[in-house]
């Protein structure tokens, strides 16, 4: 697992009251009880935890875990793109 | 019109967590003021506050009532107010006898969550950092008074009443009245606050009113008030309803004056306050079919606003005098404020839950740390111990900054 997934997952875990092992790359947000304040709340989390924001049509899509870690993937290699490789690198290896 | 009375009580407070322990407290004078741990967010090294306790609660934990989630989209005032409705909902079986849309929710709070404010604001105003998208949920004033009815399912009237120091007093006054005109059939009263925060010390520290040594209500030598912290709740239905299910009657609620002394902002005026205190016992003759002056004797406790300030306690003596005249020093008096602090939107509940116990248990609590009771106030000030005695009626003061006050008249059951 690498340090972006396990980052989300813990952002999501302590945000539920869950466990992080019951959380996984496919869990949905509907599986996870996670309802539109939580994401509005999770989302600040994960972009305080890696110095990013989320666009507002991204958060829209978000659906399942999976969707966070890449996106938050995503927007590090965007970061990588504009001239900060040292945060991208920090957060994906 | 029903008759009222109080079937349920719960209470987080610094004297107490459980109504058990809470009574014990305040019978055997245990104090819940103590010095408190610096500030981390003081911006230099000195805390810059004159005084060095409070009526905090450092041992409630949250998590052992609360799922992180819902912990963390709420303010501490809301925790507190959740603990608290649940047990007083519990201790009177409230939603297995009445309807969850026939209960109203009635709290005061006055400072709402304070603590996430300040947290967000000195983020963003010294690192231009972004503020959490729960911070408008956390601080809104009503989100107590929300959360209950979410966490008790409870469809009602929810309100949340904000005035100062006197808020949960109004709101208890308030929900008496619907349950005794039948607009509810029951309802959860009283208030919460965790006002005990930095900035917020700091801004009662500048007003030069908060004692550096310890808070003694009618003392002599007395030298300010105490700020505390917590929540009380009190279950009221029909005095019928009550019977009909053979619940617990700790008090029976008989009148509420309310009335504005059009004076100061933070200068009491005894007419203000007394005229209150005309209005609870005129309108517990409504209840009761009498006169108010025919009262006047029967009044036998008053738990008072007794701040611990000069300006509180020699103004509300004179309004206790203004009504009682010869009476005034022989009806025994006591504030508790020296004992759990003063709570502002919390403390009228405090106190009504402490005048509701001394009526249910026939003893008088006694004001902690007085050293000589201060003979222009002229009061029977209880002092010492706690006092067996069985008034028939008691009455809760609360007189709030800005001139606000409101004042419940309890009787005996």
């Amino acid at each position: 697992m690498d340090k972006v997934q396990v980052r989300c997952t813990e952002i999501i875990a302590e945000s539920k009251n869950l466990a992080p092992e019951s959380i996984s790359m496919d869990s949905t947000f509907d599986e996870l009880e996670i309802d539109s304040l939580d994401k509005i709340n999770i989302s600040f989390e994960v972009e305080e935890a890696f110095d990013i924001v989320i666009p507002d049509d991204a958060l829209g899509s978000l659906k399942t875990v999976g969707d966070v870690v890449r996106g938050v993937e995503g927007l590090l290699a965007s970061k990588a793109v504009l001239g900060d490789p040292e945060l991208a690198a920090e957060g994906t290896e | 019109m029903n008759r009222v009375v109080v079937t349920g009580l719960g209470c987080v407070t610094p004297i107490g967590s459980t109504i058990s322990e809470f009574q014990d407290s305040l019978f055997s004078g245990r104090s819940g003021i103590s010095a408190f741990e610096p500030y981390a967010e003081a911006p230099g090294p000195s805390q810059g506050l004159r005084f060095t306790r409070s009526g905090g609660i450092p041992s409630f934990d949250v998590s052992k009532h609360l799922p992180s989630g819902v912990a963390g989209a709420t303010n501490r005032t809301a925790h507190f107010a959740i603990v608290a409705a649940r047990q007083a909902a519990k201790q009177a079986a409230l939603l297995e006898h009445h309807a969850p849309e026939d209960i109203a929710i009635i709290l005061g709070c006055s400072t709402g969550g304070r603590s996430s404010e300040e947290e967000e604001t000195a983020k963003l105003y010294t690192r231009d950092a972004r503020v959490h998208p729960l911070t408008v949920t956390r601080t809104m004033a009503s989100a107590g008074a929300s959360h209950v009815s979410i966490d008790l399912g409870i469809t009602g009237p929810v309100l949340n009443i904000s005035t100062a120091c006197a808020s949960s007093t109004h709101a208890i006054g308030l929900a008496f009245q619907m349950v005794r005109g039948g607009i509810i059939s029951a309802a959860v009263a009283g208030g919460h606050e965790a006002p005990l925060t930095f900035g917020f010390l700091r801004a009662w520290d500048s007003m030069r009113v908060v004692s550096p040594t310890q808070c003694r209500p009618f003392s002599a030598d007395r030298d300010g008030m105490t700020l505390g912290e917590g929540a009380a709740m009190l279950v009221l239905e029909s005095l019928d309803s009550a019977l009909a299910r053979n619940a617990t009657i700790y008090a029976e609620v008989v009148g509420f004056g309310m009335s504005a002394d059009a004076h100061h902002i933070t200068q009491p005026a005894p007419e203000g306050a007394a005229a209150a205190i005309r209005k609870a016992l005129a309108d517990a003759a409504l209840t009761l079919g009498t006169s108010a002056e025919a009262l006047v004797p029967e009044v036998g406790y008053i738990n008072a606003h007794g701040t611990g300030t000069q300006a509180n306690d020699s103004i509300e003596a004179a309004a206790i005098h203004q009504v009682f005249n010869s009476r005034a020093s022989e009806i025994p008096v006591s504030s508790t404020k020296a004992l759990h602090g003063h709570s502002i939107g919390a403390t009228g509940g405090i106190e009504a839950l402490a005048t509701v116990l001394s009526l249910h248990h026939g003893q008088l609590p006694a004001t902690a740390g007085v050293t000589t009771v201060d003979p222009k106030v002229n009061l029977n000030v209880i002092t010492g111990g706690a006092i067996s005695a069985t008034p028939s009626l008691a009455l809760s003061n609360s007189l709030a900054f800005g001139g606000l006050n409101a004042v419940l008249a309890l009787r005996r059951y």
